[in-house]
C-alpha cells in the first residue's frame, strides 16, 4: 500500500480505574486501506477504536488525523463515522429517518437527501425498507441500515465495532463479503474490530494483532498466519504446534532432540527460540530417522479435515490431514524447511503472562 | 371449586376496598341531605360550583399541581440521567436517598419544611406551596424516568454524536424522544402527588394558597354538606383518569409497535 497516513496514533495510554487498558500504542493507519484491529476481549482493540472516534480520551499520548492533532475534537466534529456493536439505530425513528439523520442535522436540501438515502438504500440492499420500523427488522437488516446511516456522511474513515458479532455463521459470512465489497466500491478507510480470527484474516489488507494492552504484530493476513512474531499471535491465528528448540547456527535448528534445516537465519549461535509448525504443514508417513516419531492418541473428525494428536516424548503434536490414521498406530512425523517458523524467545516474556492468564499452558 | 373461592375472595377485597367511595359516588347524587335515599339529583354538583371558597380552592390547586409537577419534571429528569450515568455505588446509594422523601412519614417533610421557610423568614403562600410540591414530586419522575434509561441501548447517544450532533442535540434528538414515555408518566405521577397532597400542603400553605385538600379539611369540622361528596366524587375521577393515562402511556410503545407489527402481518 503506498497511501498516505491518514490517522497516527502516539504512544496513547489509556488508564480506567487504575488499570492500564493501553499501553502506548504506536499505529499508523493508511488512506483506503482495509485494517482490523484482532485480539481477545479486554486486549484494548475496541478502546483503540473509541479514541479514533472520540468517544474516548487518551490518558497521555497524541491522535493525529491528516497531521493535524485531533486529541481534543469532539466525536461531531471528526471525519469519521461508526458502526457500532448491537448498531445503536434510533427505534424512534424509522429506517429512511435513521439513514437520514446525519444529513438532515447539516440541513442538506429535502431532495439531496432523498436521493442520497436511496443510493445507499441500494448499496446496502434494503430497497423497499424505507418506511419500516427498525425494530422490526431482522439483526442482518438491522446491521445494513447501521452501515448505511454512517456511510451516508461520506465519512473518510468507517469504525466498525464487532459488527457481525450478533448474526449467525451463514450470514456473517455474507456480510464480510459485502462489507468488503462496499469498502472497495467506496474507497472509505475502514478500521474493524473483531476477536474472530477467520473474518480478520479474510477480510483485511493488514491486521493489527493486540494483547493486554500491546500491539503483538501488525502485518498482512498472510505474514500473521505464516510468519507469527511470537507464541502469542502464532496461538491465536489458527492452532499450532509450538515447540522449544535451539538455533544452532543459519538454516540450522534443534528441537524434540533431532536436528532441521530451516530456512531463518539471523539468530545468535546456540540462541534458545520457539519454533512453530501449522497442524496443516505436517504430514503423517511411516516412522523412520528424519521423523518425530510417536502414536496417534486421538483422532477427531472435523468436516474438512481430521484433527489427529500424535504423542511423541511427551509432547502432544496437533496435525490436520484429509487421511484417516487409527488412534494407537505408531508413525512419523514431517515436514519441509519452508514449514518451520522460528520465533525469538525474548518477544514472548510479556506475552507468556497473558496466556497464562487465559489458562494456556506455560511454555517458558 | 378452589377457582370460586379464589375468585370470591378476591371480589371480596376489592368490595371492601372500593365500597366506601360507591356509597360516596352514589350519594352525591342524592336529593336529600341525610343518609337516606330520597332520589336522584345533580342538586349537589349544581350547588359545588356555587361555592366561592371551593372554586377558588380548585384553581389553586390545578395551578400548584401544573407548575410544580412541569419543574418536578425538568429537575427528576436531569436527576435521572445523572444517576444513570453515575458508577455503580454512587448510583445506588442516590437512588435509595432519592426514595427516602417517598417512605419517609409525610408529617416529618411537612414540619421540616415549615420549619425552614419560617427560619428563612419567607412568609408562607403559592411560592412555599409550589417549592414544597416540587420537593416531594421529584422523586417520583426520577422513578419513572430511571427505568426508561436503562432500557436504551447505551451507545444510542454516542451514536448521534457520531452523525454530527452536540450534545444538547444529541439529549433532544435521540434521549428525549427515547425516554418520553417515563417523563409524561413522571409529570403524571407528579400531578396526582401534588393534586392529592394534604400533610405537607397543610404545614407550608398561607391563607391566600388553600388547595382541595385544605378546604375539605375546614369543611368537614363543621356539619357536613353533600356537596363534600360530590367534590370527593369529582376528584376520584381526575386522579382516576390520570392514572389510567399514565398507564396506557408507560405500555404506549409496546402498544403501538404491536399494533404496527398486526398491519405488516
Amino acid at each position: 500500500m503506498e497511501n498516505s497516513v491518514i490517522v497516527k496514533l502516539e504512544d496513547i495510554v489509556v488508564v480506567y480505574d487504575d488499570e492500564m487498558v493501553l499501553k502506548k500504542i504506536n499505529l499508523d493507519i493508511k488512506d483506503k486501506e482495509f485494517i482490523t484491529l484482532l485480539g481477545p476481549s479486554g486486549c484494548g482493540k475496541t478502546t483503540t477504536l473509541r479514541i479514533i472516534g472520540g468517544f474516548a480520551k487518551p490518558t497521555s499520548g497524541n491522535v493525529f488525523f491528516d497531521g493535524k492533532l485531533i486529541n481534543d475534537i469532539p466525536p461531531y466534529k471528526r471525519h469519521v463515522n461508526t458502526v457500532f456493536q448491537k448498531y445503536a439505530l434510533f427505534p424512534h425513528l424509522n429506517v429512511f429517518e435513521n439513514i437520514a439523520f446525519g444529513l438532515k442535522l447539516k440541513k442538506t436540501p429535502e431532495k439531496e437527501i432523498r436521493n442520497r438515502v436511496h443510493e445507499m438504500l441500494e448499496l446496502v440492499n434494503l430497497e423497499g425498507y424505507a418506511s419500516r420500523n427498525v425494530d422490526l427488522l431482522s439483526g442482518g437488516q438491522q446491521q445494513r441500515v447501521a452501515i448505511a446511516r454512517a456511510l451516508i456522511n461520506k465519512p473518510r474513515m468507517l469504525l466498525l465495532d464487532e459488527p457481525l458479532g450478533a448474526l449467525d455463521l451463514q450470514l456473517r459470512k455474507e456480510m464480510q463479503i459485502e462489507l468488503k465489497k462496499i469498502q472497495q466500491q467506496t474507497g472509505i478507510t475502514f478500521i474493524y474490530v473483531t476477536h474472530d480470527q477467520e473474518e480478520a484474516l479474510s477480510m483485511s489488507d493488514r491486521v493489527v494483532v493486540m494483547n493486554g494492552g500491546v500491539i503483538n504484530q501488525i502485518g498482512s493476513p498472510e505474514d500473521i498466519y505464516n510468519e507469527p512474531e511470537n507464541a502469542f499471535v502464532a496461538k491465536f491465528i489458527g492452532e499450532s504446534n509450538i515447540i522449544d528448540g535451539i538455533m544452532h547456527e543459519d538454516y540450522l535448528v534443534e528441537f524434540a532432540g533431532q536436528k532441521f534445516v530451516c530456512v531463518d537465519k539471523g539468530f545468535a549461535k546456540m540462541e534458545p527460540i520457539e519454533v512453530v509448525i501449522r497442524p496443516e504443514d505436517i504430514r503423517i508417513t511411516e516412522p523412520g530417522d528424519d521423523t518425530i516419531d510417536g502414536t496417534v492418541e486421538n483422532v477427531v473428525f472435523k468436516g474438512v479435515h481430521f484433527e489427529i494428536s500424535v504423542a511423541s516424548y511427551g509432547k502432544t503434536w496437533l496435525i490436520h490431514s484429509t487421511q484417516y490414521t487409527a488412534p494407537g498406530t505408531f508413525v512419523g512425523l514431517t515436514f519441509t524447511p519452508n514449514d518451520i517458523h522460528i520465533m525469538h524467545k525474548s518477544n514472548t516474556k510479556n506475552v507468556m503472562k497473558s496466556l497464562v492468564d487465559e489458562g494456556e499452558e506455560n511454555e517458558q | 371449586m378452589k377457582k370460586f373461592f379464589s375468585g370470591c375472595y378476591v371480589a371480596l377485597v376489592l368490595l371492601f376496598m372500593y365500597l366506601p367511595i360507591f356509597v360516596l359516588i352514589a350519594f352525591s347524587f342524592n336529593e336529600g341531605r341525610g343518609r337516606v335515599w330520597s332520589g336522584f339529583s345533580f342538586k349537589w354538583y349544581g350547588e359545588l360550583f356555587q361555592d366561592k371558597a371551593i372554586l377558588g380552592a380548585l384553581g389553586n390547586t390545578l395551578i400548584i399541581a401544573f407548575i410544580a409537577s412541569l419543574f418536578a419534571t425538568i429537575l427528576g429528569t436531569a436527576a435521572a440521567i445523572g444517576i444513570h450515568n453515575m458508577r455503580k455505588n454512587t448510583r445506588s446509594l442516590v437512588k435509595n436517598v432519592n426514595s427516602l422523601p417517598l417512605i419517609s412519614p409525610e408529617i416529618v417533610m411537612g414540619i421540616s419544611l415549615m420549619i425552614l421557610f419560617s427560619s428563612l423568614h419567607i412568609t408562607r403562600g403559592f411560592f412555599t406551596m409550589i417549592i414544597a410540591h416540587i420537593t416531594f414530586c421529584v422523586p417520583a419522575v426520577v422513578l419513572s424516568v430511571l427505568p426508561k434509561l436503562g432500557q436504551i441501548n447505551r451507545h444510542i447517544y454516542e451514536a448521534a454524536l457520531d452523525l454530527g450532533c452536540n450534545e444538547v442535540q444529541a439529549f433532544f434528538k435521540v434521549i428525549l424522544p427515547e425516554i418520553m414515555p417515563g417523563v409524561i408518566s413522571g409529570f403524571l405521577m407528579a400531578l396526582t402527588y401534588s393534586i392529592d397532597d394534604f400533610v405537607i400542603s397543610y404545614f407550608t400553605s398561607g391563607p391566600s394558597s388553600q388547595t382541595l385538600p385544605l378546604i375539605i379539611y375546614t369543611i368537614t369540622k363543621k356539619p357536613m354538606t353533600p356537596k363534600l361528596n360530590a367534590l370527593s366524587t369529582l376528584m376520584f375521577v381526575v386522579v382516576l383518569v390520570i392514572l389510567f393515562v399514565s398507564n396506557m402511556n408507560g405500555d404506549g410503545a409496546s402498544c403501538k409497535k404491536s399494533k404496527k407489527k398486526a398491519k405488516k402481518a
